[in-house]
């Protein structure tokens, strides 16, 4: 856990330069809490220990992320819900409806199954078939990814599925600065914004600034630049990305990484404008290879840059089943630096002399 | 900056370099530079390729008297390399820090110490403390070195009450006060040097010298398109073009230096500040505050700094000041000349104060 700390209102604000994707997130929520006395967040053990005796706050949410708000804010604000994930973002979409700025938490991603309704068939379509007349500025924040051995139902990383959904916004930080500016921009946003914060990426540190800001949805972040090809990757891939990177540059072959932030509403031109210098296309994501957002950029790239491509589209994701439990299969089953190594060379040639 | 990129070796191995000569290019996260030699010799190792990137504080090279021994070459390296520690660099290194002054905060960041008089970097319109980059290291191996924020700016209040030049000038004066500093070598650059100046003329006891790279103040003209472009743009490749008007090399504009702006703006305020202090500042179109006369009648040290390409503020305004004060132009150098020729610039600045 962090040992990031974060002054009470009131007191000028002093804290390192460097905090952990959870503090930037807490941070975040924190800020834009004090601001606007509409926003409330609701999830399962956001807080802990509601209705019952002892200890308040025990756990700040299963990550430790909302770890403090219900200090400052009391339980009106800071909810603890019933284990039922229809319920929490179906309450949390009717009272954005009717004037909150709900922050929802759905603990796993892999969970989202029991609110399907309410994220297909309800909130993305309110303003469109109430023809405006209705919005709804829900923040739902959820974990996804694998890595730490829990599992096929708690690993999943399903922000493909969601990004398939007009409607819906989906946002996926990849680091602590872009953790707390997204969710920031997020929050300020009126239509529904479905959060994805990678479970690997909690105690990645970075530099963030005290005072909150907002990274517009829809811009690409660029990582590296270079010439030989385009890598676009998402969420914990991006740092997956950004060593095969920095490997392939020892040989002498430099490679741009985008990252796009936000899969819907996504940066086309950025990736466009990219591939039309590289000529060379890999798209990285943990997500399995069907009708992901993998293929999404790839069918991009291939109607839009197609002249500019001088070799094939590759993906470099997990494969077409659920994440092991054994260790050493949940690492075969990932994208690896090595994986997108290889993808890069096959696609690039033998190695040049720098 | 927690490390840096070589990218390009200029010489060889054995190859005798002269102090001055370029040596290696350097790519960081905010621009990329050439790097000069701090001393003369022969480059005897290269002991980080081209295309590896280290941490600050890294040995990269060696340079040594044609006759030293190679085997004193490299136990010289491998001494360096068994005690380095990255972790102690980069707690060596500082970092930002904020301060309360009477309306708000000031962030800024210290590195130096001891008893001589220290130096106080004041940045431009639209810019942080960032902008001595390439400076602030090489002043402070001789005293403390003080580079701030200015309000409306990089880690400081982002009130847009602080408007003009007055406002501003008094923000710093405060910084000064809230850290106790009653003499300081005043340094700024384009509007931080407007802002120099103001200080050094309602408060010359402050000052024990001044300079000014490429001021604001000196003169009406400016390129107000370029400070609107700076306040307005939000997209990446709009403001990495914007950028290159600070440059002669518009090749200098990385994509860290571009996002470094945009992302500054995008904390809350901040463009409210900047569009504030534009109006505040350069009103329709032309500097407000022309300080010739006081700048001329100062009772201290003065240098004035200007590359000759600069497209921002006419190096014309350095013209017909009294011979008293010092004028370097810089050649093929725009706006941003501390970045552009930080090693010539290092040089004027350590020699201007050192005599002081």
């Amino acid at each position: 856990m962090s040992t990031n700390v974060m002054q009470p209102e009131g007191s000028r604000p002093r804290r390192k330069t460097r905090i952990s994707y959870r503090a930037a997130l807490g941070e975040a929520l924190a800020q834009e809490m004090s601001r606007d006395p509409t926003i409330v967040v609701m999830g399962e053990d956001i807080a802990g220990g509601m209705g019952a005796p002892g200890v308040q706050d025990t756990w700040g949410g299963a990550f430790g992320v909302t770890k403090g708000l219900l200090g400052r804010f009391g339980r009106d604000r800071v909810m603890d819900t019933p284990l039922q994930e229809s319920a929490i973002i179906g309450a949390a979409i009717g009272a954005a409806s009717n004037g909150l700025r709900p922050v929802a938490e759905l603990m796993f991603n892999n969970f989202i199954g029991v609110c399907m309704d309410q994220l297909m068939n309800q909130a993305p379509k309110f303003r469109y078939m109430f023809g405006g007349k209705l919005t709804t500025p829900v923040t739902i924040r959820t974990v996804y990814g694998a890595g730490i051995r829990v599992a096929a139902q708690h690993s999943s990383a399903y922000h493909s599925i969601l990004t398939h959904i007009p409607g819906l916004k989906v946002v996926m930080p990849s680091s602590a600065y872009d953790a707390k500016g997204l969710l920031i921009a997020s929050i300020r946003d009126d239509d529904p914004v479905v959060f994805f914060e990678h479970i690997g990426l909690f105690d990645k540190e970075g530099d963030v600034p005290e005072e909150p800001y907002a990274i517009p949805l829809g811009e690409a972040n660029v990582v590296r630049e270079g010439g030989d090809v385009t890598i676009v990757a998402f969420g914990r891939m991006v740092d997956v990305s950004v060593a095969a990177a920095d490997s392939l540059r020892t040989s002498g072959i430099s490679c741009t990484v985008i990252d796009p932030r936000t899969t819907s509403p996504l940066d086309e031109d950025t990736i466009l404008e990219s591939v039309a210098e590289t000529g060379r296309l890999v798209v990285v994501d943990e997500g399995n290879p069907r009708c992901g957002i993998a293929t999404d950029i790839s069918a991009l790239v291939a109607d839009r840059a197609f002249d500019s491509l001088t070799a094939p589209i590759k993906m470099v994701t997990a494969p077409h089943c659920h994440v092991p439990f054994a260790p050493v299969l949940e690492d075969a089953y990932l994208p690896s630096a090595e994986k997108v190594e290889a993808a890069v060379r096959s696609i690039v040639g033998a190695a040049r002399a720098p | 900056m927690k490390e840096g990129l070589i990218s390009k070796w200029h010489l060889n191995e054995g190859d005798t370099v002269n102090q001055g000569d370029e040596l290696v290019d350097i790519e960081t996260e905010k621009v990329a530079n050439v790097y000069e030699s701090p001393h003369s010799g022969v480059l005897k190792r290269k002991v980080v390729p081209e295309g590896r990137s280290v941490p600050i504080g890294s040995l990269f090279g060696v340079i040594a008297s044609k006759d030293t021994a190679d085997a004193e070459i490299e136990a010289y390296v491998e001494q360096f390399e068994s005690t380095f520690s990255v972790a102690d660099a980069e707690e060596g290194g500082a970092i930002p820090e904020v301060v309360d002054v009477p309306g708000g905060y000031i962030r800024f960041l210290k590195q130096g110490q001891g008893a001589a008089v220290p130096a106080v970097l004041i940045h431009g319109f639209g810019a942080d403390l960032n902008s001595w980059l390439l400076n602030q290291a090489a002043l402070a191996d001789s005293r403390p070195v003080y580079a701030i924020d200015l309000p409306g700016h990089g880690g400081s209040v982002k009130d847009p009450r602080i408007a003009t030049l007055e406002d501003i000038a008094q923000a710093v004066i405060a910084f000064l006060e809230a850290k106790s500093l009653s003499s300081v070598h005043l340094i700024g650059h384009s509007l931080g040097g407007a802002v120099a100046a103001k200080i050094a003329a309602e408060r010359p006891a402050l000052v024990k010298s001044l300079t000014l790279i490429a001021p604001a103040g000196l003169g009406k003209e400016i390129n107000f398109s370029f400070i609107r472009a700076l306040v307005d743009i939000d997209r990446r490749k709009d403001m990495a073009t914007a950028l290159e008007t600070l440059f002669y090399n518009p090749a200098l504009v990385s994509r860290d230096m571009t996002m470094g702006v945009l992302n500054a703006k995008r904390i809350d305020g901040a463009v409210t500040c900047l569009r504030a202090i534009a109006t505040g500042c350069f009103g329709s179109g032309e500097q407000k505050s022309i300080l010739r006369d006081q700048i001329s009648q100062l009772p201290l040290p003065v240098q004035v700094i200007w590359g000759q390409s600069d497209r921002v503020i006419p190096p014309q305004h350095a013209q017909e000041l009294p011979g008293k004060i010092r004028v370097h132009p810089v050649e093929h150098a725009g706006h941003a000349v501390q970045l552009e020729k930080a090693g010539e610039i290092n040089r004027l600045l350590s020699h201007f104060i050192d005599q002081g």
